[in-house]
């Protein structure tokens, strides 16, 4: 090695002592400088919001028109990423696809986050009992793993896309709760909140008011590292047929039964939505971690 | 230590049980029952018919009854009856089972062979071109679905060495070589995922690990960078990983899920995807309850293994 060791391993946090309040732009613009791979990650979030926002505009044919004449075609000018074993154009339907991911993506991450928070934020501020009580039943249903538990969810709830947001929800809740309490933990006993009950500052409100406000940091890091997953687990969910019903394209039921049936004859029917799923998930991933290490260095490397 | 592992082991057995409430719970709230299922591709079954199947299977008796009569088979091992194929549960089970343990335990060792180094490698290369490359390749692990990577191996493998993937299962007794290849490829798929997390957790660790006094010192002794790393810093670092192992192992479930389904292979987490589109409630129970022991186990077992690596850690004072 050349440096010479001990220089190359001195690690001194670096305190930044910063203005009050930096406006927007600053804030973005040292994110984006500091963090370049995060600033990536946020930028193919952004894409994928727009397109699928925009995904009525952005499609070229119709995502579930079927074309008997032109089934698994090659990438052409017309059919820009080829067509599916039912002649459907999958341009058009990853463009369709991101509008179902981002929306059971982000409906299951928030559902559950909130309800996780709500969970942890009043399990961590009251304690003693309720706390152990809340942590053992978390504890049930963190047992099982994430999509073994949506799994059975979905299975039973039915298929629909509302069903499909709820059965991915219950396994982020209690990881949430587990972030939120922990954080409230610690802000319970600073002394601005001693001060607010001397004040006579109602317990509920104490605990919305005072305490909520400042575990909103680790709440958007949950929220962004879970997206990620939540993403995933759709696809997984869709893949194995229990996700989100036809005619919605999805990515992961893109990539089920038929496509690996087709899959030699017409490989771009395997790799185009499966690119979409791993960009979209890479994307929320490198934005969680940076987002993670900028708002809570404690947590820094980990997941 | 033993109070502790008393203490453990009651808390593990009351989760168990809560568990087991939650998954026969869910599995009630379907739509639509075994009976009707069966029956809608022989077409019509009429009122009579179907009470007397309903009752052949238990399913007229009140949830109470149905739970605690699953709860004595779970306690006795009889796992119950598969309405579908009419014979017990566990006969179906145990066939698959081999297949799943080894294909687990393959991917957890190249997690774990995949993860470490690379992990050791980014910490002491610490924000050089090459950490920067091994997490974007961890990054990327984890965000590719396992089923798809599986997918692509077999796309590649078949565009660019004109290998065709043995289509059904062979027996290492048969064909050992086929069986290997076989096997060599998912385990790949779950692996890279899992190495992922282990790597991070490596990585984080021992970056927290190399800013102790300890490591100061023993670089101030002139102490090679091959020792201090393996000998001193990682030791102490690789608590941490441990505990990811454990919890990697549900993680690891999950991912076999898929992955048994696009390789073919038969094993017990593909059969638990056919279950529940069957709503074949004993077998799901019995393999949804299955799965959250090992899970409950794997976790006990890390929390003791702690004792074991880390004297400092002191149970039950």
């Amino acid at each position: 090695m050349a440096a010479s060791p001990i220089e190359a391993r001195v690690d001194v946090p670096i305190v930044s002592v910063r203005p009050a309040a930096p406006g927007a732009w600053t804030t973005l613009g040292r994110f984006i400088r500091r963090k370049p791979l995060g600033a990536a990650g946020g930028v193919i979030m952004v894409v994928m919001v727009v397109t699928a926002v925009l995904a009525p505009w952005l499609q070229t044919h119709d995502p579930i028109a079927t074309n008997a004449a032109y089934t698994l075609g090659k990438p052409n000018a017309d059919h820009w990423l080829g067509t599916d074993h039912l002649g459907r154009d999958i341009y058009s339907r990853i463009v369709h696809g991101a509008w179902v991911s981002l929306v059971v993506g982000l409906g299951s991450t928030l559902l559950g986050s909130v309800l996780g928070g709500i969970i942890g934020l009043l399990s961590g501020y009251i304690g003693g009992k309720t706390d152990l009580i809340a942590q053992r039943v978390l504890d049930i249903l963190q047992g099982l793993p994430l999509l073994v538990l949506a799994l059975v969810m979905s299975a039973s709830l039915g298929p629909s896309i509302r069903n499909v947001i709820v059965a991915i929800s219950i396994p982020i809740i209690p990881r949430a709760a587990r972030v939120i309490r922990a954080s409230v933990l610690s802000i319970r006993e600073m002394q601005y909140i001693e001060a607010a009950r001397a004040l006579g500052v109602r317990h509920l409100r104490v605990a919305f008011r005072h305490i909520l406000p400042n575990t909103v940091g680790p709440f958007i890091v949950l929220c962004t590292a879970q997206l990620g997953s939540a993403i995933l687990v759709e696809a997984t969910l869709s893949f194995l047929g229990m996700g989100v019903p036809e005619p919605y394209p999805s990515w992961g039921r893109m990539l089920s039964v038929s496509a690996a049936e087709y899959a030699q004859k017409a490989p771009h029917l395997v790799m185009f939505p499966g690119i979409a799923i791993s960009l979209a998930v890479f994307g929320s991933n490198l934005l969680g971690d940076a987002l993670r290490d900028t708002l809570d260095p404690r947590l820094r490397g980990s997941r | 230590m033993k109070t502790y592992v008393a203490q453990r082991l009651g808390i593990a057995v009351l989760t168990l049980i809560g568990m087991s409430m939650v998954i026969f719970v869910l599995l009630r709230l379907a739509p639509g029952d075994i009976v009707d299922i069966l029956f809608s591709t022989a077409g019509y079954v009429n009122d009579s018919e179907k009470a007397a199947i309903m009752k052949e299977l238990g399913l007229d008796r009140s949830y109470v009854t149905q739970y605690l009569d699953w709860m004595r088979q779970i306690v006795t091992f009889d796992l119950g009856k598969s309405y579908r194929y009419d014979i017990p549960a566990w006969e179906i089970i145990r066939p698959l089972l081999p297949v799943t343990i080894e294909l687990a335990v393959l991917s957890m060792i190249v997690a774990v062979a995949l993860g470490v180094p690379a992990g050791v490698i980014s910490a002491i290369r610490q924000d050089t071109t090459l950490d920067y490359a091994l997490r974007v390749f961890s990054l990327a692990g984890l965000s590719m679905p396992s089923f798809w990577l599986g997918m692509v191996i077999i796309l590649g493998m078949v565009s660019w060495f004109g290998w065709i993937p043995a289509l059904t299962y062979v027996k290492p007794t048969e064909n050992f070589r086929a069986h290997a290849i076989q096997f060599a490829l998912p385990a790949l798929a779950v692996g890279y995922r899992s190495s992922a997390l282990i790597m991070r957790i490596t990585r984080s660790s021992l970056l927290e690990v190399m800013r102790e006094d300890y490591i100061r010192t023993a670089w101030a002794k002139g102490q090679r960078e091959r020792i201090v790393i393996w000998r001193h810093a990682l030791k102490n670092a690789i608590l941490p990983v441990v505990t990811v192992i454990g919890i990697e192992f549900a993680f690891l479930i999950g991912g076999l899920v898929v992955t048994e389904t696009v390789f073919n292979l038969p094993g017990v987490a593909r059969f638990l995807v056919q279950a529940i589109l069957w709503r074949d409630y004993p077998i799901v129970q019995t393999l949804v309850m299955f799965i959250a022991i090992v899970v409950i186990a794997s976790n006990l077992i890390v929390d003791m293994l702690y004792g074991v690596l880390d004297p400092r850690v002191r149970y039950g004072s």
